[in-house]
């Protein structure tokens, strides 16, 4: 892998146009901006309904400058196969085919499909972008809504359930490449797609996307509360290269130095009012054990 | 050269789907139709037919496989049948809206519940107003040659809608009949490679399926249904090109015997055949009978339809689906609705038959004429119940 990307070398050309109808403050609205600059031009973008659908705008405005198919929730990678199939039919494999769902669209009604055409082997991007519940149809939980959070649909105790670990099931598939990105490190995320594009078969690529009016936050905080997640060691940043784990950026830099207290990240949104002291010391000992499991 | 052969119709679907360049196949297996996917199979992995096989996980994602490959521009192709039309049925809508020409064949069974595995048309009255071309086969040419007339409607640019081939379970899928085959240079002279009009592709980026406000809407879906209404022409010239070419001429409404009766039966798919020895035998009892066979269920071909039964002064329709508590099943009440204006019009009496395998002989018809004499016309009677 080439040398890091850094603000300076990440290319001028943007691929979503000024003006998109993301709300304030989206981490989305970060990640799209560089997910597109990494995967270029040469691209066939497969959308289901989701706030990427909003950030895109009503017809007939687009706000991405790529072909991109819209599709249903539970279709999303099975389009992207019939599109890989029509280019490999049609002699233009040279073209990235991508994958963008939110994570409903990927871990729950969109998670069949999405298995299907991992077990199949076929050659394209999945990149969730896990804003941890239905944001665009007004903050329902979903799988990979985090224990303890209120959403619409849990509502007063918050979530009973863990989150859903979809990269871990994802990496279950054996496909040759997984990794996990924030949108507080849009660098990463540059780099981490960029690699993808080179690596055949399916690739999954797990973006924690900090949501404002979903989590309860000033929007001027994006990008210190998805840090908060990362410095807590909630949410990591890694890789599974061909089977192989390692943590990258933010969260290896953690490795054997002192992590800041889950609760400093939980009192920085209102969606964990409902946390108890006793909840969050659970929740501390859960990630203490994660942690001791990567450092043993 | 063509050449008449006795073969399984699965088979021969099959085969037409190879003869007709297919890029792309896309099916989940579901009994009656699992010959269909199997033989393509098997043609793919021998090196028969060049195209994709995708061996998808359901049948939601076989018609998004399609509707994806369609998009940039292969000939695609799926078949089915009940549990797996109903599964995929939110992107049957997709892909008419998106005016993707790809081909299904839907092979009709019953829908569950309770779990039956046998023929009638409730499958595809589920999915009856879904914006696709949509014909019934009668026979195992029929099916056959439909491979090739649908694809070559579906990407007419005057049309560019996929197409739905109906053929009964078992009763087709599973029967071997004497089915004439085309040479490959036969259906390359009558279904050229196809030539999309707007594709998937990073040089000129479109977006496809765009979220669309009320402002638009309405517009959108209009065209839709204008793009569908005016495919009836170039359907008839499909179908009189192939006729042309293999002496194998096909309708929007079949007519057996119509010209003078005074008694018309309707049906659609299979049953039409058994329907005419009914017919026969009628006439040869001296009754005034005829058979109409709805070939093109969408677009609707009102004009024929009324053509066909002008001089009838009773017309019983046969469904083969039943619309709970509704006022008929949906043939009748599309027949109803495609006389009600008329100033004469025949008294229509519906009779349900044939619903989850329950089989209908040529006796089983003139019981239901029989019946039908009797009847105000009132709602509709469900056939061979066994009180």
């Amino acid at each position: 892998m080439s040398a890091k990307t850094t603000i300076l070398t990440l290319p001028e050309e943007e691929l979503v146009h000024p003006g998109h109808r993301a709300c304030a403050g989206c981490g989305l609205s970060i990640l799209y901006r560089f997910g597109l600059k990494a995967l270029g031009r040469d691209t066939i973008l497969v959308v289901p309904p989701s706030c990427l659908t909003v950030l895109q705008g009503l017809y007939p405005i687009a706000a991405t400058q790529l072909p991109c198919l819209n599709v249903t929730f539970a279709s999303t990678a099975a389009a992207a196969t019939g599109i890989i199939a029509a280019l490999k039919v049609r002699g233009k494999e040279d073209i990235t085919v991508a994958a963008w769902a939110g994570d409903g669209g990927t871990s729950d009604i969109g998670i069949q499909a999405l298995s299907g055409a991992c077990e199949r082997g076929d050659n394209f991007i999945f990149i969730c972008y896990d804003n941890e519940a239905y944001m665009n149809t007004g903050v329902q939980r979903s799988g990979t809504t985090p224990q303890g959070v209120i959403t619409t649909t849990t509502p007063i105790h918050g979530k009973p359930q863990q989150k859903k670990d979809m990269p871990a099931i994802m990496a279950a598939h054996t496909i040759s490449y997984v990794a996990t990105g924030s949108a507080a490190y849009p660098l990463d995320v540059y780099d981490k797609i960029k690699k993808a594009k080179t690596i055949e078969g399916p690739k999954y690529i797990h973006l924690h996307t900090p949501c404002p009016p979903g989590w309860g936050f000033d929007t001027r905080y994006t990008v210190k509360v998805g840090r908060l997640a990362v410095e807590t060691g909630l949410f990591d940043l890694y890789e599974i290269e061909h089977g192989v784990f390692r943590l990258t950026g933010a969260s290896k830099k953690l490795l054997g130095k002192e992590r800041k207290p889950v609760a400093a990240y939980f009192e920085t949104q209102t969606r964990f009012r409902a946390l108890t002291r006793a909840r969050i010391s659970a929740i501390q000992r859960q990630v203490d054990e994660k942690w001791a499991g990567y450092e043993a | 050269m063509a050449i008449k052969v006795g073969m399984e119709v699965s088979i021969a679907a099959a085969q037409a789907v190879k003869q007709a360049n297919t890029d792309i196949i896309a099916a989940y297996p579901i009994t009656p139709q699992t010959h269909i996917v199997e033989h393509l199979a098997e043609l793919v992995n021998n090196g028969e037919l060049d195209a994709e096989f995708i061996p998808v996980e359901s049948e939601h994602s076989a018609m998004s496989v399609c509707t994806g490959s369609s998009a940039v521009g292969a000939r695609s192709f799926t078949c089915t049948s009940s549990q797996g039309l109903a599964l995929m049925s939110e992107i049957v809508y997709i892909a008419s809206f998106l005016r993707l020409p790809i081909l299904m064949l839907l092979a009709n069974r019953s829908l569950s519940g309770p779990l039956g595995i046998w023929n009638d048309h409730s499958d595809v009255m589920s999915i009856r107003d879904c914006g696709w071309i949509q014909v019934f086969a009668e026979n195992g040419q029929d099916v056959y040659d439909h491979v090739f007339i649908g694809y070559r409607v579906a990407e007419d640019r005057n049309c560019l809608l996929p197409f739905l081939v109906n053929l009964d379970g078992f009763i087709l899928t599973h029967m071997i009949e004497p089915i004439e085959m085309m040479d490959q240079d036969m259906v390359n002279r009558y279904l050229p490679p196809y030539q999309p009009l707007y594709t998937l592709h990073p040089d000129h980026p479109v977006t496809m399926g765009a979220f669309t406000g009320p402002a638009l809407y309405t517009e959108t879906k209009k065209a839709q249904d204008e793009a569908l209404k005016g495919s009836l022409p170039y359907i008839m010239k499909g179908w009189q090109e192939f006729g042309d070419l293999t002496g194998r001429y096909y309708h929007p409404i079949e007519r057996y015997k119509t010209e003078d009766a005074k008694i018309i039966l309707i049906t659609q798919g299979s049953l039409g055949g058994t329907a005419s020895i009914a017919i026969d035998s009628l006439r040869e009892k001296g009754e005034s009978a005829g058979l109409v066979k709805i070939r093109l269920w969408r677009p609707f071909p009102f004009e024929e339809f009324r053509e066909a039964v002008k001089g009838a002064e009773l017309v019983v329709v046969i469904d083969r689906a039943i619309s709970y508590g509704g006022p008929g099943g949906p043939l009748a009440g599309e027949i109803r609705s495609a006389l009600y204006a008329q100033e004469r019009r025949p008294r229509v009496v519906n009779v349900i038959a044939g619903i989850g395998g329950h089989d209908v002989a040529p006796e089983d018809f003139e019981q239901i004429i029989r019946q039908a004499r009797k009847s105000s016309g009132e709602g509709y009677e469900i056939y061979g119940v066994r009180e």
